[in-house]
């Protein structure tokens, strides 16, 4: 790389704030009385060692397929906030298809993944409709429509699909042999690599085809878009039912993983929905971005518990960071007295 | 019977916090600014008011604070909105965010519990006819916020800020310090909510005790259309919801069902509003932004 290049991204606004990130994060550990170089080096090793990388990579999975959900409508300006219900309903699916299909387990298998992208899918159209129909924006259709989802989940976790005789609010466990394949003896599956497609098909259809064009330039300009003849409701109905499929993936995933059944709130209480919305505004939604954002988010999820292990600082500390990130990427903050700064706070003034 | 004031004071209660945080919201929107914050500020709210009513002893003190602090929390808006030009709607996100980090690791260090911090000595606001003054004051202030909209100066500067901010400019209003003012005074109206809250219909903390009512304040601004009046009829409308699904929680219904009806009512009462303005008027520009 050549100098002015290496200066140029030193100089970028992402490292910027996750620098800022960092050094704030440091202050709030010098005030808890830890050690920033321990507590940083404990993140670190926790999530990157030996003992680490399974969980970081497992965590990953989930991260990585919600900031996908969350980027492809984001790179054309659609924000949606219903992560959470479109992973849940998408999750119980696949615990039903998977409990009560009478086929091979290979069969079942690939039936319940398909059967949690569709409800995902199905739901976060639902929302589209809501903004397309009734005028009701997105970001708060998705969100609204988020709860019922979540609670109907649990509702249906907690009694009719209970699993008789437990004290947990749990489905029954996966019939023998319907589960994803594992990696060895660790809790990585195949979920990580229909993920890491899902994240190639997103750049190849971001870089390559007409319509990752025409979301780029809805994202741009929405009204220059439409002048160019760019059908707004069609395409945030299809983006959004690729979005739910995605999110709906994940709940999937996490239901034919380990431990292989739907627990209540053990898809949500992570917050996947929210670091991964997090990653891909930290990307702002671009394919590799998002894929190397998601992995720096589940090394600070997975490092955080580790460094609570080492020097009892609480692990929030690692949410903080995240949004100290985005606060200081949102205002778009950069070192002073860089030509293009204004130009660039303009721009972004028009398009509030 | 279903319908008695028993479910009229436990609707009422329930309004208080959207109603404070939804006021908020609405000045924002007049003066221009998107405010998605609500939830951030209100959970800031909720936890300076309890630590420092715990550690001083005084209600009243929490309250003091918890305006104070979600106040000063709101500047991440003002600064990163109006003076860098920041997205709105991503710093109100990312405060959200911050939020509810940012309360666990307090609650954590400062209190060394995980969860939920109740302890019974710490003081909580004292009920003047079954409700709490900040009750009482949350409807001073929709009259306060009714009558400055439409008459006072300083009011009808905030509409043409927001409306046309260039124009304002030309006329020597600044647009940025009626947006600074609106922010800030959504701030303060948070911290209220998050004190009424955690002080007021409970007394403790919990993480993310804020739980959507943030988001839903941000629909009734939506619904109401910013305008006080009409966010003290949609906050009204989400009160009874909850009031109503505690009641049928008591007569049987599960927990989840109750959980959810006031999200769908809002949702509900948000498309047949949307619905209805958009046959009369042919273009809707998306309700708030």
């Amino acid at each position: 790389m050549r100098p002015d290049r290496t200066w140029g991204a030193l100089r970028s606004p992402v490292t910027f704030s996750v620098l800022a990130g960092v050094l704030i994060g440091a202050l709030f550990l010098v005030g808890t009385g830890a050690d920033p170089v321990t507590a940083y080096r404990a993140i670190l090793t926790g999530s990157l060692g030996a003992d680490g990388i399974g969980s970081t990579l497992s965590t990953g999975t989930s991260v990585l397929g919600l900031a996908l959900a969350l980027a492809i409508p984001l790179r054309a300006g659609l924000i949606n906030l219903g992560g959470d219900g479109q992973m849940v309903l998408g999750g119980i699916t696949a615990a039903v298809i998977g409990l009560y299909t009478p086929l091979p387990a290979p069969l079942t298998v690939t039936l319940a993944l398909l059967g949690g992208m569709a409800a995902g899918a199905l739901y976060a159209a639902l929302a589209a409709l809501c903004e397309n129909h009734f005028g009701v924006p997105l970001l708060v259709s998705s969100l609204l429509l988020s709860y019922p989802a979540v609670s109907l989940a649990s509702y249906l976790a907690r009694y009719p699909l209970k699993e008789p005789g437990s004290s947990l609010p749990q489905t029954r466990a996966m019939p023998a042999g319907v589960a994803l394949p594992a990696f060895g003896d660790s809790t990585v599956t195949v979920g990580l690599v229909l993920v890491v497609l899902a994240a190639a098909a997103y750049w190849f259809t971001d870089r390559r085809t007409a319509i990752g064009y025409e979301i780029r330039m809805t994202g741009l300009n929405a009204r220059f878009a439409a002048y160019a003849g760019v059908e707004r409701r069609g395409l945030t109905l299809k983006l959004m039912s690729v979005s739910g499929a995605l999110a709906g993936l994940v709940g999937a995933i996490g239901v034919l993983s380990f431990p292989y059944r739907f627990v209540d709130g053990s898809l949500t209480a992570p917050g996947y929905t929210w670091t991964g919305l997090t990653a891909a505004l930290l990307a702002t939604a671009a394919p590799i971005g998002t894929v190397v954002a998601s992995f720096f988010f589940a090394v600070l999820q997975v490092g955080g518990l580790a460094m609570e292990r080492t020097t009892q600082v609480p692990r929030e500390l690692t949410q903080v960071l995240q949004a100290i990130v985005i606060v200081f990427l949102a205002a778009r903050l950069r070192l002073p007295g860089i030509p293009g700064f204004l130009s660039r706070r303009r721009t972004s003034e028009e398009t509030v | 019977m279903f319908f008695d004031s028993d479910l009229l004071m436990s609707a009422l209660r329930a309004l208080t916090p959207i109603l404070l945080a939804a006021l908020g919201g609405a000045l924002c929107e007049r003066a221009g600014v998107f405010n998605i914050g609500l939830e951030g500020m209100m959970l800031m709210g909720c936890f300076t008011s309890v630590t420092t009513s715990w550690f001083t002893g005084s209600a009243w003190l929490g309250v003091l604070a918890a305006a104070l602090a979600a106040a000063a929390y709101s500047l991440i808006l003002a600064v990163g909105a109006v003076t860098l030009g920041g997205d709105a709607v991503v710093l109100g996100v990312a405060m959200n965010l911050l939020a509810v980090g940012l309360t666990g690791f307090l609650l954590r260090t400062v209190f060394g519990v995980q969860g939920t911090f109740d302890d019974p000595s710490l003081a909580g606001l004292p009920l003047v006819g079954g409700l709490t003054p900040l009750t009482y004051l949350s409807w001073a202030a929709v009259a306060v916020a009714a009558v400055m909209l439409s008459r006072h100066v300083w009011g009808l500067r905030l509409r043409g800020v927001g409306e046309a901010p260039d124009a304002a400019a030309t006329l020597g209003v600044s647009p940025v310090r009626y947006k600074y003012g609106a922010i800030l005074v959504s701030g303060v109206l948070c911290g209220l909510a998050g004190a009424q809250l955690a002080l007021g219909n409970v007394t403790l903390f919990t993480e993310n005790m804020t739980a959507g009512r943030g988001w839903i304040a941000v629909v009734a601004v939506m619904l109401g259309r910013a305008a006080p009046v009409g966010v003290l009829l949609a906050a009204l409308l989400f009160g009874i919801a909850e009031a109503a699904g505690f009641r049928l929680q008591g007569l049987g219904l599960p927990q989840q069902a109750t959980d959810a009806a006031p999200y769908v009512v809002t949702l509900g009462a948000l498309f047949l509003t949307t619905a209805r303005r958009r046959r009369r008027t042919p273009s809707p520009s998306g309700a708030a932004s």
